[in-house]
């Protein structure tokens, strides 16, 4: 029996009583939210965009000198396969599969989110040695501006996680856990669009130059 | 470690020198002797009000009934509490500058810094603290009555977003005790607001300022969309909303999305200030033009967020004192939703003489005109509105006379101004400070003002004295008149906007007819405190706890007054558009339902409250560059802000008994009482239930 979509995104079904009903508006509201937060993302691409050129970069170093594609491409992998791993503990959740099923896809999760912050951080620090940083130039400054930022955001997708982890051992799986974590996992995959975009735009398109 | 090395590291950059009390000393002159005494107001008005506050022994009711409410109605109030105390502010700081600008001929009693510092201040605040916290006032106190709904979507986020609001408030207010504010203007464009130029705390004031109120904006529009969407009564369809509603969906939409640019450009130039980032500087690529675009991606809509929940209470009020339907009720739904999507297109005639082709010029002063369209599709609906109605000119249909007349004047200099070649002869003269003027004060503040006036018994129980009222209407319809159409003129004549002083004595004459107006506003907003303490004083012949005083025609006239906390004792079938005045026509309005059920309300926090102050201790070790109070504060609001959500507090329930004896017992009153005519709206005999009129001019607007 098919039953309405109360929310975009993975229902969890009425076989979940409260939690189903009250996903409908705490869902909806963390996706206006993700809207929101989008335009943020939106403008600091298109902030980056105007500053990729040679003005911008005032003779300071320029994605080819800066960019490690080989790591880039790490990075990129590690995050998708996450949003895999995330969507298998979303799927837990929804067919009640029990707390440890869930608990170790999120752990799963957790630790390529870590992995996908360890690449990261070295590939910071690479450009920290070869003089990319922000203070060289507006080109950089962009750069980043944009990056990190995304970086802040999965590192807090990761705090959240942790949270959560706690949270279903402590209050267990209570309605208010449940779209909590419907919520973490839309973030969780909203990063990866973001990643996406960076990927292309930031990495792709300034190497192809 | 050295004494010094101990300073910096506990107090930052913060020293004796900040205090604007030394200067006052050392230097002695009027400017200086105006900062020391607002610095000195700031202070005496806290040790006031704490004082105040402990001798009625208020502590406990403030705690409990207020700073730890989630009841959507008490915020809106505190809403509006901070809205008043920011805009006295804001109007006496206007009046300085136009008293300065007055004896301005060669020289003035304000040093050009202290000018500066004042108008940045006085736009900050006007936009920020005063049209903003008004609008999401009202329509916190409005939004769910009208939509037959118990509470918001997000009942303790409601509560975070007045917190950080009052935090970029309390900054502001801050910032004339310690340290100055910006001298940048409200815009703050760097290169001028960046380091080079501005080293000291001033642009780090209006960073913090803006992001976090801007923040907390932003979930105040999240808020209202989805109460939109998810809260509304059954039979509510979104075409049944009241027009305000409508307009509140507009608003929330602007929140949500033209928000984020102005925290992304103040963040920006954050980076630039703390951290050496090169956004907006001058050398190494940085490019000041990308933060006048986002700066302005966030301004231009702005200024709809701001006056399209005016337009919603004019649709309401004058529906309602023209005893008629609104005419063009469609109309009025797609002429709003067009401004709001327009907003986003005409950002750049701000920055028309910046140097970019004339096409460009020519494609945004295209759309910038076009708004003009919807919004006289408004104005005809509003005249149409009331066109053979039963017009009452109570205090706002006052105020929504002289909207008419002076924001199509407004709206009309706007015009002008989207005409790029226009705007190169008037660009940065007094005419756009008019302008501007002209569509804030008619639009913005004459509706809210008026929906203060209109929806002030339903949240109080008693009306607001109609004659000091009318006072009030006409001291600002005036008062704007003579302050600012004299800006017109001396625009023309080219005199620039924001200097403090001038030479050449032509315009002296206009300056004292504007200093003339704005005395008058002064006036206005005093009589506005009186009328306030009248109606205080005779609450009991002002009284009326039945709750309909206008003959109105929403929902949020169909209980008592002040309503219960629940609102509704029991959740409303909607069958009609402007249900109210369809179930007083047909007969179904203060019928008793079948049965009461228990209600389920939020529990009271604290968060809230703790983020305002965690805010707010941030924002000052930011300015001051005080580290470790910067790691400390922030720390300590994760830990605070994670840990709540470890344990669920139970809801409070009203139990069915209880809701049940409130209500029929102000049904009784309701059927003891005498229903009065609308000739006797502004009288004594008002006890808030209106005798049906004209039952064929009731029906709902269908």
């Amino acid at each position: 029996m098919r039953h309405p979509i109360l929310h975009p995104g993975l229902n969890l079904g009425p076989h979940h009583g409260e939690a189903h009903d009250h996903a409908e508006t705490v869902v909806f509201g963390f996706w206006v939210f993700l809207m929101s937060d989008l335009i943020i993302f939106g403008l600091m691409f298109a902030t980056y965009v105007t500053m990729a050129n040679p003005m911008g970069m005032a003779g300071g170093p320029g994605p080819k000198d800066a960019f490690d594609l080989g790591s880039v491409f790490a990075q990129t992998m590690t995050l998708l396969f996450s949003s895999v791993t995330f969507g298998f503990a979303t799927l837990a959740l929804r067919h009640e599969r029990g707390p440890r099923q869930l608990m170790v896809w999120l752990v799963v999760t957790l630790a390529l989110g870590l992995i996908f912050l360890g690449l990261e951080f070295r590939d910071f620090a690479d450009m920290i040695a070869k003089g990319a940083v922000p203070q060289r130039s507006g080109y950089l400054s962009a750069f980043w501006g944009l990056v990190p930022l995304h970086g802040l955001h999965v590192a807090s997708g990761c705090v959240w996680i942790l949270v959560m982890l706690a949270q279903i051992r402590t209050m267990g799986l209570v309605p208010v856990v449940k779209t909590r974590l419907l919520r973490l996992g839309l973030f969780w995959h909203f990063l990866d669009l973001v990643w996406i975009g960076i990927f292309t735009i930031v990495y792709l398109m300034g190497l192809s130059q | 470690m050295t004494l010094d090395q101990t300073g910096t590291w506990l107090f930052g950059r913060l020293g004796l020198d900040s205090l604007p009390i030394l200067p006052a000393f050392e230097n002695p002159s009027t400017s200086e002797f105006i900062a020391a005494g607002a610095a000195l107001m700031v202070i005496v008005g806290a040790i006031v009000t704490i004082a105040l506050i402990t001798w009625f022994g208020a502590w406990k009711p403030l705690w409990r009934d207020w700073l730890t409410s989630t009841d959507h109605k008490r915020i809106g109030i505190m809403y509006m509490v901070l809205a008043i105390v920011m805009l006295a502010r804001g109007v006496l700081e206007g009046a300085v500058m136009r008293t300065q600008q007055a004896f301005g001929l060669h020289g003035g009693f304000l040093t050009p810094e202290h000018f500066s510092e004042l108008f940045t201040t006085h736009g900050t605040i006007m936009i920020f603290f005063v049209a903003m916290p008004l609008i999401a006032g009202i329509v916190n106190y409005i939004l769910p009555l009208q939509l037959g709904a118990r509470d918001m979507s997000f009942p303790v986020m409601n509560q975070i977003s007045l917190g950080l609001t009052t935090t970029g408030a309390a900054l502001v207010m801050v910032s004339l005790v310690l340290a100055q504010f910006s001298n940048g203007s409200w815009a703050a464009y760097p290169p001028y607001t960046g380091l080079d130029f501005n080293p000291g705390p001033g642009p780090d004031y209006w960073i913090w300022t803006i992001v976090f109120s801007g923040i907390g904006t932003t979930l105040t529009g999240i808020n209202f969309a989805v109460t939109i969407y998810k809260e509304r009564a059954p039979g509510m369809h979104l075409f049944r909303m009241p027009v305000f509603c409508w307009t509140v969906l507009c608003t929330a939409i602007i929140m949500i999305f033209a928000l984020p640019p102005l925290t992304v450009a103040a963040l920006m130039l954050a980076a630039d200030r703390y951290m050496d980032f090169h956004f907006f500087t001058n050398d190494l690529g940085g490019n000041m033009m990308n933060f006048v675009n986002l700066f302005w991606l966030f301004g231009h809509p702005e200024v709809y967020l701001l006056v399209i929940p005016a337009y919603g209470v004019f649709s309401e009020t004058v529906a309602t004192f023209s005893g008629k339907r609104l005419y063009g009720y469609t109309t009025m739904v797609y002429a709003t939703m067009a401004i709001a999507v327009l907003s986003f297109c005409v950002w750049l005639h701000h920055f028309f003489t910046m140097g970019q082709s004339a096409n460009v010029n020519i494609a945004f002063g295209v759309a910038s005109m076009a708004i003009a369209v919807p919004t006289g599709v408004k104005v005809y609906n509003w005249m149409a509105t009331m066109f053979r109605g039963r017009i009452r000119m109570t205090v706002p249909m006052i105020y929504a006379t002289g909207f008419f007349f002076l924001f199509v004047i407004g709206g009309l200099t706007g015009v002008m101004l989207a005409n790029p070649t226009i705007t190169y002869q008037v660009h940065n003269t007094l005419f756009l400070v008019a302008h501007f003027h002209n569509v804030i004060i008619p639009g913005v503040v004459f509706g809210l003002l008026s929906g203060y006036h209109y929806w002030f018994p339903k949240a109080f129980g008693f009306r607001l004295h109609e004659g000091w009222g009318r006072a009030i209407a006409l001291f600002w319809i005036f008062g704007f008149t003579f302050t600012f159409m004299p800006l017109y003129v001396l625009g023309f004549m080219g005199m620039p906007r924001r200097s403090v002083a001038f030479t050449d004595p032509a315009y002296q004459p206009m300056m004292y007819v504007a200093l003339f107006g704005a005395a008058l506003i002064v006036s206005g907003v005093g009589s506005m405190l009186i009328q306030l303490w009248v109606s205080v004083r005779e609450r009991e012949r002002l009284a009326v706890p039945l709750g309909d005083p206008w003959n109105g025609r929403t929902l949020e006239w169909a209980m008592s007054a002040p309503p219960p906390e629940y609102n509704f004792a029991v959740v409303p079938q909607v069958e009609a558009r402007d249900d109210f005045a369809d179930a007083k026509a047909t007969g179904r309005a203060y019928s008793e339902p079948e049965a009461y059920e228990d209600i389920e309300m939020p529990a009271n926090t604290a968060i809230g409250l703790g983020i305002c102050v965690g805010t707010v201790v941030l924002g000052i070790a930011l300015v001051f560059y005080i580290w470790w109070l910067t790691i400390l504060s922030l720390a300590l609001m994760v830990v605070v802000f994670v840990g709540r959500t470890f344990r669920e507090p139970a809801p409070r329930i009203f139990p069915a008994a209880e809701v049940a004896a409130a209500h029929r017992a102000w049904l009784a009153a309701v059927r003891a009482a005498t229903p009065i005519g609308r000739l006797d709206e502004t009288d004594d005999l008002n006890r808030g239930l209106a005798r049906p009129e004209h039952p064929e001019l009731m029906e709902p607007a269908q």
